[in-house]
């Protein structure tokens, strides 16, 4: 039901979050990007359990999960780096440079 | 040749170890107790004067039992290499117990001398280590029974002259004499070296009591293979025996102490080269071309040394040119065959060479420590600064006129009796080829400069007016016993040695000849034998002797030791004489010819070409500079920009997925 649209949804949102990562440079709108990849995913996941069983859907779980972790550390990480830097642009932030 | 149970097979092993124990009991006294003066004295001159002793009891059963076979003495297996088997052996036989006695007496009374020429040295103990070992090298060089074992004293008497010569090594100019010794010799040696394989892979033995019975059946005389074996092992007696052209670094070992001039520079090492020529008889018999070649190097240099010896005023020196002149004639008469002359000659040679040595020792000795009085700097070997010596040193005023006449060929003392033998025999093979007279001719000129250039050096050193200097000649006295009774026993030697081998007709002629005989009769016999007449020989005498008196006569008269100047006040000399003092400039010839240009290539193309920039520069540098530009690239895409990451990171997923998609 509905297999061809969620993946259609899917490979947009993805797209969009790919495409949000090579464009911009805030590193909170990386990170919303990061989530709507992940999310993306999920979707597919959710979609194609319907025909190939649940395992599918207990991925989803731990994608989320991950994603939860991942949002913690993130957003700790962009507190430090804007208490060092007083930005979170990272057209500013070049610090592994060879 | 099973090894009897007799003092001759027992002793050869003591011969080498007596002087080796010194050695090495010196050796650990000069680094634990260098100031154990005595011990190291009693220790230095008993190793040497018991292994005299070993010689002599050897030598004594030798005549009693009459051995006929060489004696060969087997220790230890040392090299066995596919069909290659040396042993650890030593081989007495007339002609080793002969080179024996003559290189431990000799050594046994300048080690004696050495007790009061090197009392005041710091580096006693470490001078009569080294003078030990040398012994024991001659020893396994005149002893051993195969070329390789010959080969390791033959190096082992190098290494003590390299370390000798050098001695005094904080003089840089004494370190260079050493070196040049050193490294002169190993163009000989690689001659050597070559001659070894070439006989190893004939004749598939090193062993010298097998090749004297293999190599007249392997090869016929003349062959050119055996030429080519004689002429490279004779030009490992080149370097070593100091002929031309390879001389040059005899007159500057002369930098050593004046007792190492006397043994191995004068009397035993550089005798080596004539040692091995008869030793290995068999191929120059074999080859009578490389046999001509020896003479004629030996006559060569037999004259062109005594010619630079006219004009040396360092009374060293004109004694080291002396020696490769005298070398020379040892040469001419193992080149004529006459290997019994040649080594008569040797022995001679070794007793009045060392006793003028010795003697010379003596007067520097004297010199050095009248200047040493007045804290003067003048040159203490320079004759110009010697004259009228006799009075002050009266000992060895007269032995070295014995020893003087004896080198000059006046009878009855050795040298004439030496001397003459070898020119017969050089003249007896003339019969039919001219070139052997030309070869008589170049030794009877050198035998009138020998005569010309002693008598002067006499003449200077111990006649005339005395030239030292006013303040130091109250110092001026002649040396302690410790020193002068070596010198009366040589000249008793040089007296005597002519006994060894007297001409035919008197009582006990051709002793050392019938005694040699054993060794040397069948390359003798190879070479076939030549015969003078009874008045040819009478007659080449009386030349022999009116040459000798000639040159002595006009040196007396000719030269005027009232009108020397000492060193520092001398003219320059001018012409033909400024030639003969600057040795004909051989030396800046080899350096401009040969070192120079040497040194340039392994300047140039060798270190700064080939080591620093083929290896170092493309080869080292250039990988590391490599890595280091391919990592440069490498850092040139690390932007630190996220978003260039992220591009090459989808790029590359895009990338992977096309791949496996397809």
């Amino acid at each position: 039901m509905f297999l061809g649209p969620s993946l259609a949804v899917s490979a947009i949102l993805f797209s969009l979050g790919v495409t949000g990562m090579l464009l911009r440079r805030n590193a909170i709108v990386l990170f919303m990007c990061v989530e709507l990849m992940l999310n993306a995913v999920n979707l597919t996941f959710v979609a194609l359990s319907q025909q190939l069983g649940l395992d599918g859907q207990v991925f989803v779980f731990f994608v989320m999960t991950v994603a939860a972790a991942e949002a913690a550390v993130g957003l700790a990480i962009i507190i430090a780096l804007f208490r060092h830097k007083d930005t979170v642009d990272l057209a500013n932030i070049n610090l592994l440079r060879g | 040749m099973a090894p009897a149970a007799s003092p001759v097979a027992n002793g050869a092993g003591l011969l080498v170890l007596l002087p080796f124990a010194g050695f090495l009991a010196n050796g650990a006294l000069a680094f634990l107790r260098p100031r154990s003066k005595r011990a190291v004295t009693v220790i230095g001159v008993g190793s040497i004067a018991a292994a005299f002793a070993v010689g002599l009891v050897i030598f004594a059963a030798m005549l009693r039992s009459h051995v006929e076979v060489p004696i060969v003495r087997t220790y230890w297996s040392w090299l066995r290499v596919g069909t290659l088997s040396v042993d650890a052996a030593l081989l007495i036989d007339h002609l080793s117990i002969v080179m024996v006695l003559l290189v431990t007496g000799v050594s046994t009374l300048i080690h004696v001398f050495s007790v009061g020429y090197m009392g005041e040295d710091p580096g006693y103990a470490r001078y009569f280590a080294f003078l030990n070992l040398f012994v024991a090298c001659m020893l396994v060089l005149v002893l051993g029974a195969s070329f390789p074992v010959l080969f390791v004293g033959w190096e082992g008497v190098g290494l003590c002259s390299y370390l000798l010569i050098g001695f005094w090594f904080e003089d840089e100019q004494k370190a260079a004499a050493g070196l040049k010794a050193f490294l002169v010799n190993r163009i000989g040696d690689a001659g050597f070296l070559v001659a070894m394989f070439l006989i190893f892979r004939t004749l598939g033995t090193l062993d010298f009591v097998q090749l004297a019975a293999l190599a007249p059946q392997h090869f016929t005389p003349g062959e050119p293979l055996v030429t080519a074996i004689a002429l490279l092992l004779f030009l490992g007696c080149i370097g070593k025996s100091a002929q031309i052209p390879l001389y040059v670094w005899l007159p500057d070992a002369m930098a050593g102490p004046t007792p190492v001039s006397a043994l191995i520079h004068a009397a035993t090492m550089v005798t080596a080269g004539v040692f091995l020529v008869a030793r290995a008889g068999v191929f120059f018999g074999l080859s009578p071309v490389a046999s001509a070649v020896v003479a004629g190097i030996g006559a060569l240099t037999a004259l062109f040394a005594a010619t630079i010896g006219l004009k040396q005023w360092d009374i060293k020196k004109v004694l080291a040119y002396s020696t490769v002149s005298q070398l020379g004639y040892m040469f001419v008469g193992v080149g004529s065959a006459a290997y019994a002359a040649g080594i008569f000659h040797l022995a001679t040679h070794a007793f009045f060479k060392a006793l003028l040595f010795l003697g010379s020792g003596s007067v520097i000795h004297a010199m050095h420590r009248a200047y040493h009085h007045t804290h003067s700097h003048a040159d203490a070997q320079d004759m110009r600064n010697m004259g009228g010596l006799r009075d002050y040193l009266p000992t060895t005023f007269r032995t070295m006129w014995i020893a003087t006449l004896a080198i000059a060929g006046i009878p009855p003392l050795a040298g004439f009796f030496s001397k003459d033998e070898i020119l017969a025999s050089a003249f007896a093979r003339g019969h039919g080829a001219p070139y052997w007279y030309l070869i008589w001719v170049l030794g009877a000129a050198g035998a009138l400069l020998s005569a010309f250039y002693m008598t002067r050096l006499m003449l200077y050193t111990f006649h005339g007016p005395n030239r030292t200097g006013d303040a130091e000649r109250a110092h001026l006295a002649e040396s302690p016993a410790v020193m002068t009774v070596p010198l009366v026993a040589l000249a008793a030697l040089t007296v005597a040695g002519g006994l060894l081998n007297l001409p035919e007709g008197l009582p006990g002629a051709q002793w050392l000849h019938r005694w040699l005989e054993p060794v040397v009769g069948v390359p003798a016999a190879l070479a076939g034998s030549a015969a003078l007449g009874r008045g040819t020989e009478i007659t080449l005498v009386v030349v022999a002797v009116a040459l000798a008196v000639t040159g002595m006569w006009l040196a007396w008269t000719r030269l005027h030791p009232e009108q020397l100047v000492p060193a520092d006040r001398a003219p320059a000399e001018r012409g033909f004489a400024k030639l003969l003092a600057e040795k004909y400039h051989v030396d800046e010839i080899y350096d401009a010819v040969l070192v120079r240009p040497l040194l340039w290539v392994s300047r140039t193309v060798f270190w700064k070409g080939l080591d620093a920039g083929a290896i170092d520069g493309a080869g080292v540098n250039g990988s590391a500079t490599l890595a280091r530009t391919l990592g440069w690239l490498g850092t040139r895409l690390q932007t630190g920009q996220v978003g260039m990451y992220v591009a090459f990171f989808v790029l590359g997923v895009l990338a992977l997925l096309g791949a496996l998609s397809r």
